[in-house]
């Protein structure tokens, strides 16, 4: 007996709607379990865990002040992932492009006009282009595996960072403290109201207009082809070095844009930890949207959640934050296993009756 | 709505309550940088958290959040605490600062402390420990003990704290021995136990014969053990990790000082103020001397005492740095401003500091 | 001459645990399949086998334990991957995620607990060979075994037919299939081996580098290892190499730091990571050292046709 799974014709639409109420279904089952045994009340537990964080206008602000890197690396990443391209550094271009837009704020701080934030969101787009470059550019002239090169690149941009703020971009009235000055003014991205800066608005337009590339440009088609039929995008006039290219440069520039948004506001200085992985998280975010720019949204906000969660959990319920991460780790899992059931449909196999070819000796 | 109008009746319940002068509980919360299965700084500051729920009982409830990241996240863990209604949270660690500026602001009926930082309000206290002063008796301990007059020092990060500690180490162990060295690896973290203990066992390849940490694992004093060299703890008491080879260690005592302020939250008497003890406030403890002969530990003992009347403070002037510059009057200690943002090392110290 | 040991001693404590993580890896991702999940095994094998020697008093039954740990969270990972064909790089970080929140929580009560060591076991007159005796003679059993594994899973990949069809259902499933091999099965198999190696890497950590526990005390290791799969071009020979180079790159670092040269320690720091760029830039680009190119089918779920 063996469960196998066989390819549907076509995708179950029904499925595609199903299957992640069905996951967080699932996840509250299992977590329910979880919390009883450590004797807590499960329904108020899930409460607390999936409900309440959007119960409050605080908090839903925070939700979307969260999801907003994550939206916007997730879906550089899924373009660049559809193009079989494997940015694993998003986290090094996001740290880059920090270090870049914030610049003009550190080493001239007296400097204030409109342009001053226009000018350090381009220096940080720059600034993830060009540490997104090394790998393609690596890749391309020697073949050299971009798995691992931006991988690499991701701890050599945290010590840069680190060697930046703790020497010479120091505030100098900082008590000597690893920090830069504050940004002020200009310098920082304006609010809707007091929390949600303009980050959240830039994250949405730009998935929606990865969107529009993927769909209905002919960019967006070669990006699709030379993923899944290298071949086929060669012959048609597609190079694949230019896509590898163009991949890194887009979402490794979009990673050091959300790098430079996260620190001209939440953070608003230079210091050494700007980033709660969130170039690792928004990988999971991509694959999580299907590697669809418009998913990505909503895996942004479901994993922000997530995150949300499991925080209100530890001060309400008194749990530890490993909880919540063995509950992030189930979620994942039963939205990727139920997900299965979109493409493929489960048919039990009986051993006797698949005939096996002799191998031939 | 529900949820406001659920904190509104709460409010009123406790205004009411206390009105009526039974006293409400006061929620006393924290905010950690590490996890607190660290047994290191997070775990210190837990165990005081835990002495206030003993000392003051049913009178306080407590919380916390563990592995708050420095950065985004701070303050809205920060908030979130506010929200719940926490009357007094501790930031525990220096990158906490300006969130803890931004949330108190926000707030300003409830109350805050910051740790290891400099910026404070009406509702903003700040509170800190004079690590040093257990590195200068250390420092003294070991310029005695060592045969090879080199100690090796595994440390962090270059911020100030760290810094003071490495300087009131060295001129404890210039009293006893003018040409101590040190030599320093910084391992970039806070805590990798791997990376710590290959920085030891390096250290002892080159020529140390007894380790002192500004790092919160055990590792370095497990190669101590297992080397047969000696070493020094660091925020927690290490004997059970290294029987043979701790000397004696720097236990960062938070208890007296949570319970003291939690106390005046309750009684009403909380005022936002600058507190930075040391050994004679029982905040710096040094674990029991072990591992030594009776004279040296007598020695210690002494410098410990006079260093809790007063009598000895380990920056007392004039004080030669690195570049041979003198700073400091003669016999008065440098200011805790000086202290607080100190950039330089004392002569004698090979290393270079990030400018 | 003393220092030099000393410091090759450190280099091979440090290099242990990739070097068994990442053989692992390499013979899974031979055989097709991207498991990111390396990091979350490793862990997880670090607090059972803490655990277990702790409990029984016994390391050995730690390093076992470890061994377990990890092919247990390997085994969800084959499930998901190989049963549901879910995509395997979100399931891998699905497992890591799992993983670290799982140990931390195992964890919680062996914190400042100081552990049991896996002691040496000294060959007796071979160990007293000037020099070489103590680095290859005196070492513990985990360190024998990552010598042991990196020639044995060198032997069977390209010396044995085992080894041919695990090779052949990772460049090209359908064919291998068609063939009759259980692709499958293999799969199944290697993921586990896999899990049992990082675990065993892991077990290493808490049982002999540095025995303890403490949450996250793997520190990212997992992830060097699966770099360092991609450098070694897939070669166990070379994971090896990748591993030692690695660690003797981050211990000449702090040998440096301590020589109080006054050069910053960040710039230390990144060495290990810029040299394996840099040497993985000369393999690729060099035309006499060999480059395996990637399983072909590495990353794809195989959907049998029926």
């Amino acid at each position: 007996m063996q469960l196998l799974f066989e390819r549907r014709p076509e995708r179950s639409r029904g499925l595609m709607l199903l299957s992640p109420v069905i996951a967080l279904l699932l996840t509250a089952l299992v977590g329910a379990v979880i919390f009883a045994l450590r004797g807590l009340d499960p329904l108020h537990a899930l409460y607390v865990y999936f409900i309440e964080p959007l119960t409050t206008l605080w908090s839903v602000e925070q939700l979307l002040v969260k999801a907003a890197p994550l939206v916007l690396i997730g879906a550089g990443l899924s373009i660049a992932y559809i193009a079989n391209v494997w940015n694993i550094g998003a986290e090094g271009q996001f740290t880059i492009g920090a270090v870049f837009g914030g610049m003009l704020p550190v080493l001239f701080p007296d400097f204030q006009s409109p342009l001053v934030l226009p000018l350090m969101l381009i220096m940080g787009l720059l600034g993830g282009m060009i540490c997104g470059f090394i790998p393609a550019f690596l890749k391309n002239r020697f073949a050299a595996n971009e798995i691992l090169t931006s991988l690499m690149l991701v701890y050599v941009a945290g010590l840069l960072l680190d060697w930046l703020v703790r020497g010479p971009w120091r505030d100098p009235h900082g008590f000597n403290f690893p920090k830069t000055v504050t940004f002020s003014g200009w310098q920082m991205l304006p609010t809707i109201g007091t929390t949600v800066h303009i980050g959240v608005v830039i994250a949405l337009v730009t998935a929606l207009a990865l969107a529009f590339l993927l769909d209905r440009t002919i960019k967006g088609f070669e990006i699709r082809v030379l993923g899944s039929a290298p071949r086929a995008g060669i012959f048609a006039g597609f190079s694949r070095p230019r896509m590898v290219m163009f991949a890194f440069l887009l979402s490794g520039g979009l990673a050091g844009l959300a790098g430079i948004c996260e620190v001209a506001s939440t953070v608003g200085q230079l210091q050494p930890t700007i980033s709660p992985g969130y170039g690792f998280t928004a990988i999971i975010v991509a694959f999580l949207g299907r590697l669809n720019p418009i998913g990505v949204i909503v895996s942004g906000l479901i994993l922000a959640l997530s995150y949300m969660g499991g925080e209100s959990a530890q001060v309400a319920l008194g749990i530890s934050d490993k909880i919540a991460k063995v509950f992030q780790g189930i979620l994942l899992f039963f939205i990727l296993a139920c997900d299965t059931f979109i493409l493929y449909r489960p048919r039990v196999v009986s051993r006797r009756a698949a005939p096996e070819l002799a191998p031939a000796e | 709505m529900k949820k406001f109008l659920s904190i509104a009746a709460a409010a009123a319940l406790a205004v009411a309550l206390s009105a009526s002068g039974a006293a409400a509980k006061v929620k006393a919360c924290w905010i950690y940088v590490g996890p607190v299965g660290d047994f290191g700084y997070s775990y210190q500051h837990d165990q005081g958290r835990l002495e206030v729920e003993k000392a003051l009982g049913d009178q306080v409830e407590t919380a916390f959040v563990e592995n708050v990241p420095e950065g985004p996240d701070t303050e809205r863990a920060l908030e979130r605490l506010a929200r719940e209604g926490c009357n007094i949270t501790f930031a525990t660690s220096f990158g906490f600062m300006d969130a803890a500026v931004k949330v108190a602001k926000k707030f300003p009926d409830l109350k805050f402390e910051h740790a290891t930082g400099y910026k404070s309000a009406e509702n903003l206290a700040i509170y800190n420990a004079r690590f040093y002063e257990g590195r200068y008796v250390i420092g003294q301990i070991a310029a005695k003990l060592s045969k090879t007059g080199v100690a090796g020092y595994i440390v962090s990060f270059p911020i100030p704290e760290v810094v003071m500690g490495i300087n009131a180490f060295m001129l404890g162990a210039q009293t006893v021995n003018p040409d101590f060295k040190i030599k320093i690896i910084w391992v970039n973290s806070w805590y990798d136990p791997g990376k710590e203990a290959d920085a030891a066992k390096v250290l002892f390849s080159q020529g140390a014969d007894i380790i002192v940490q500004h790092t919160d694992s055990t590792a370095p004093l497990q190669v101590a053990q297992e080397q047969g060299k000696l070493g020094f703890g660091q925020s927690s008491d290490m004997i059970k990790f290294a029987p043979k080879s701790q000397l004696t260690a720097i236990v960062d005592d938070w208890g007296p000082y949570y319970v003291r302020r939690v106390k005046e939250v309750i009684d009403g008497t909380w005022k936002t103020q600058s507190t930075w003890e040391g050994m004679k406030e029982g905040l710096v403890v040094l674990s029991p001397f072990t591992n030594m002969p009776d004279d040296v530990a007598k020695m210690a003992a002494e410098t410990a005492e006079k260093i809790k009347s007063g009598e000895l403070h380990p920056f007392t002037g004039p004080i030669t740095r690195q570049d041979g510059t003198v700073v400091g009057e003669a016999g008065k200690p440098l200011p805790d401003t000086d202290l607080l943002s100190m950039n330089w090392y004392v002569k004698g110290v090979d290393d270079k500091l990030p400018q | 001459m003393d220092i030099l040991q000393a410091l090759i001693l450190t280099v091979i404590t440090a290099a242990t645990p990739l070097l068994l993580a990442g053989v692992g890896e390499a013979v899974v991702e031979r055989a097709g399949v991207l498991n990111l999940g390396v990091e979350g095994m490793m862990v997880m094998g670090a607090v059972s086998g803490f655990g277990a020697a702790y409990v029984t008093g016994s390391p050995y039954l730690g390093v076992v334990a470890s061994i377990l740990a990890g092919t247990g969270l390997a085994l969800l990972f084959a499930i998901l991957t190989q049963t549901f064909l879910a995509n395997q790089v979100a399931s891998g970080l699905a497992l890591t995620l799992l993983g670290l929140g799982l140990s931390g929580l195992i964890g919680e009560a062996f914190v400042g607990l100081p552990g049991t060591k896996v002691e040496k076991l000294v060959f007796p007159a071979l160990s007293d060979i000037p020099f070489i005796g103590r680095i290859l003679f005196a070492q513990d059993l985990i360190v024998y075994l990552s010598f042991l594994l990196t020639a044995v899973v060198s032997y069977v990949l390209f010396r044995t037919r085992l080894g041919l069809v695990v090779r052949a259902i990772g460049n090209n499933h359908d064919s291998a299939h068609a063939l009759g091999y259980g692709v499958i099965a293999i799969r199944y198999l290697c993921i586990l081996f896999g899990g049992a190696c990082a675990g065993l890497a892991g077990g290493y950590l808490s049982l002999a580098y540095t025995p303890q526990w403490i949450e996250n005390m793997t520190a990212g290791r997992g992830w060097i290892a699966l770099a360092l799969v991609v450098f070694a071009s897939w070669l166990p020979w070379r994971v090896a190499v990748g591993a030692y180079l690695f660690g003797a790159v981050t211990i000449l670092g702090f040998f440096v730091q301590g020589m109080g040269w006054g050069i910053p320690s960040q710039f230390l720091s990144s060495l290990p990571y810029i040299v394996t760029i840099i040497a993985l830039v000369i393999i690729s680009a060099s035309r006499t050292i060999s480059r395996a190119a990637a399983p072909a089918c590495l990353g794809r779920s195989f959907v049998p046709d029926r």
